[in-house]
């Protein structure tokens, strides 16, 4: 028995980060989407149990079991009382009384199981994206609405809306969580692809300056991709691209932002801090990925990451180059067309870009003026200060806006005006 | 794009237990020529222990190994414009670093439409 005061203290939360969304994740499949937060409740209310019971009697020898035992009890009880109740309203079907106990064993295939059917009951098609990332956040992370509200720099109550509306989705959603059929995994196997990227760059890409939000968000990702790629039915191609794709952007997770939050650019992070193990994963899974004929954004995008994950190449370039051209044919996005062109700078030169980019006109976007910024640096500073003041208006990013200040900064110290 | 196998030889038996660090480097040439959209197929390792040759009537030997100084180790397949180019691919393979070898050749198709 572990009495230390220290451990003691350290203990709980890290145990209700690793072991909240794997219960809840049980929870939720026995009691179904219909009640989805008296499987939440259960949870915390083990959780409290255990500070309390904890502090009086002492840290027990095993307390995940600890924890798994508390939550099945409670569960049992609470499943015994809606049984009452709804046998009550209606004549319901009598072998829903005692069964499911079963499904309620904590162990490791069943809590990886659950989950991934949580993954696939988040990922409706009816909700908005923005609102199924929130979903994911709270529901498969177990993360806090005021941690979520962070990420998007959004007001809580803002967030608490848009979790309510989904939540609600959820519950009027027949999917069955009990039973992963193939083809409701086809059915919705590219929004959860679609959900998890998105989950990712909210917290690569992220708006806030945490360093600690973004690295979980990216983390959680992660973990929710891998439990695709280790079961059978859900280990697709694209699924290992995706997880390769995360694997090299990760690895540059902790050169992109310095200790004061200021975005640092690719150029000039300390490639020390690059994350040799992750990059060597990403090869593994960018491998695994070509198992077939397929060619998907994320094989793209993946392959493109992994060329800024090699520093020698002479042919680099060219290879991200071709690489973008195939991207846009699939996916015309506005990032996709820019970096594009970023990358068309590097092979022929910044004059045939800033024609390439000017012919896009998106006047509107903080990126384009951001791209045009840098390629009038060497030519002609005075009108790249001006394109650097327009992305500075139109991004919402501070970090960014630190960063393109500084790029102005430069530009007014080499050229005085 | 042309489709074409490359087929790994290797003299020492040794060698066809490669260590973490070999498949490390062989994993990241395969990434490399993936990362360039060029991978078809990443192909197999084949085993050198537990394996046979069938000669006409039957007659079964142990391994091919006692009797030929090169066995075949696996294949990979990929795709390049010209034969020159997965040759360029080929040459960048740490196989060479253990005294391999390989053999670049064509994938023969009954329905070429690309060429």
């Amino acid at each position: 028995m572990n009495t230390g005061a220290g451990a003691k203290h350290e203990l709980l939360p890290n145990l209700f980060r690793l072991e909240y969304s794997k219960m809840t994740a049980v929870l939720y499949r026995r009691f179904g989407l219909k009640h989805i937060e008296i499987a939440e409740d259960i949870v915390s209310d083990t959780f409290a149990t255990a500070s309390a019971n904890w502090v009086a009697n002492g840290i027990p020898e095993n307390p995940v079991a600890w924890l798994y035992t508390v939550a099945k009890n409670k569960a049992r009880d609470c499943l015994k009382h809606l049984n009452v109740v709804e046998n009550h309203q209606k004549e319901s079907n009598p072998d829903d009384h005692e069964d499911g106990i079963n499904d309620l064993e904590f162990t490791r295939q069943h809590i990886s199981d659950s989950q991934l059917a949580m993954i696939f009951a988040v990922c409706n098609p009816g909700i908005s994206p923005e609102a199924q990332i929130c979903l994911a956040l709270q529901v498969l992370c177990g993360f806090s609405v005021e941690v979520i509200a962070n990420a998007f720099l959004a007001k809580t109550e803002t967030i608490k809306k848009r979790l309510q509306r989904a939540r609600a989705e959820l519950r009027r959603d027949n999917f069955q969580i009990s039973v992963l059929t193939k083809s409701e995994i086809m059915r919705r196997m590219d929004t959860v692809l679609k959900t998890l990227y998105l989950l990712f760059n909210e917290g690569y890409f992220s708006k806030t300056s945490d360093k600690q939000v973004q690295k979980e968000l990216c983390l959680e990702a992660i973990r929710l991709i891998l439990l695709l790629t280790e079961n059978a039915l859900t280990n697709t191609p694209q699924a290992n691209a995706l997880l390769a794709l995360f694997c090299f952007q990760s690895s540059r997770l902790d050169a992109r932002v310095n200790n004061k939050g200021e975005a640092i650019t690719y150029e000039q992070q300390d490639r020390k801090l690059w994350d040799k193990a992750l990059t060597e994963k990403g090869n593994y899974y960018l491998v695994e990925a070509c198992n077939g004929n397929e060619t998907s954004k994320y094989h793209l995008e993946a392959a493109i990451a992994y060329w800024h994950t090699t520093p020698a190449d002479t042919n680099k370039w060219q290879h991200i180059l071709q690489l973008y051209n195939q991207l846009v044919i699939i996916e015309r996005s506005p990032v996709a067309l820019l970096n594009r062109i970023f990358a068309l700078a590097k092979v022929n030169g910044h004059a045939p870009a800033i024609a390439e980019t000017e012919k896009l006109n998106m006047i509107e976007n903080s990126h384009y003026h951001e791209l045009l910024g840098y390629l009038y640096t060497a030519t002609d500073p005075a009108q790249a200060v001006v394109h650097y003041d327009k992305a500075i208006l139109l991004t919402k990013s501070s970090a960014e806006k630190k960063t393109l200040q500084k790029e102005i900064q430069q530009l007014r110290l080499k050229r005085p005006e | 794009m042309k489709e074409f196998a490359l087929i790994f030889r290797m003299s020492k038996h040794a060698d066809a237990q490669p260590t973490p660090e070999q498949i490390q480097e062989r994993t990241n040439w395969l990434a490399s020529i993936a990362a360039q959209n060029k991978l078809v197929d990443k192909g197999n390792s084949l085993s050198a222990a537990n394996a046979r040759i069938v000669n006409n009537g039957a007659a079964i030997t142990d391994g091919p190994y006692t009797e030929i100084k090169e066995f075949i180790s696996g294949y990979v397949i990929i795709k390049t414009e010209t034969l020159d180019e997965a040759v360029e691919l080929a040459k960048a393979n740490p196989i060479y670093k253990i005294g391999g070898s390989i053999e670049v050749r064509e994938v023969v198709k009954l329905y070429n439409h690309d060429r």
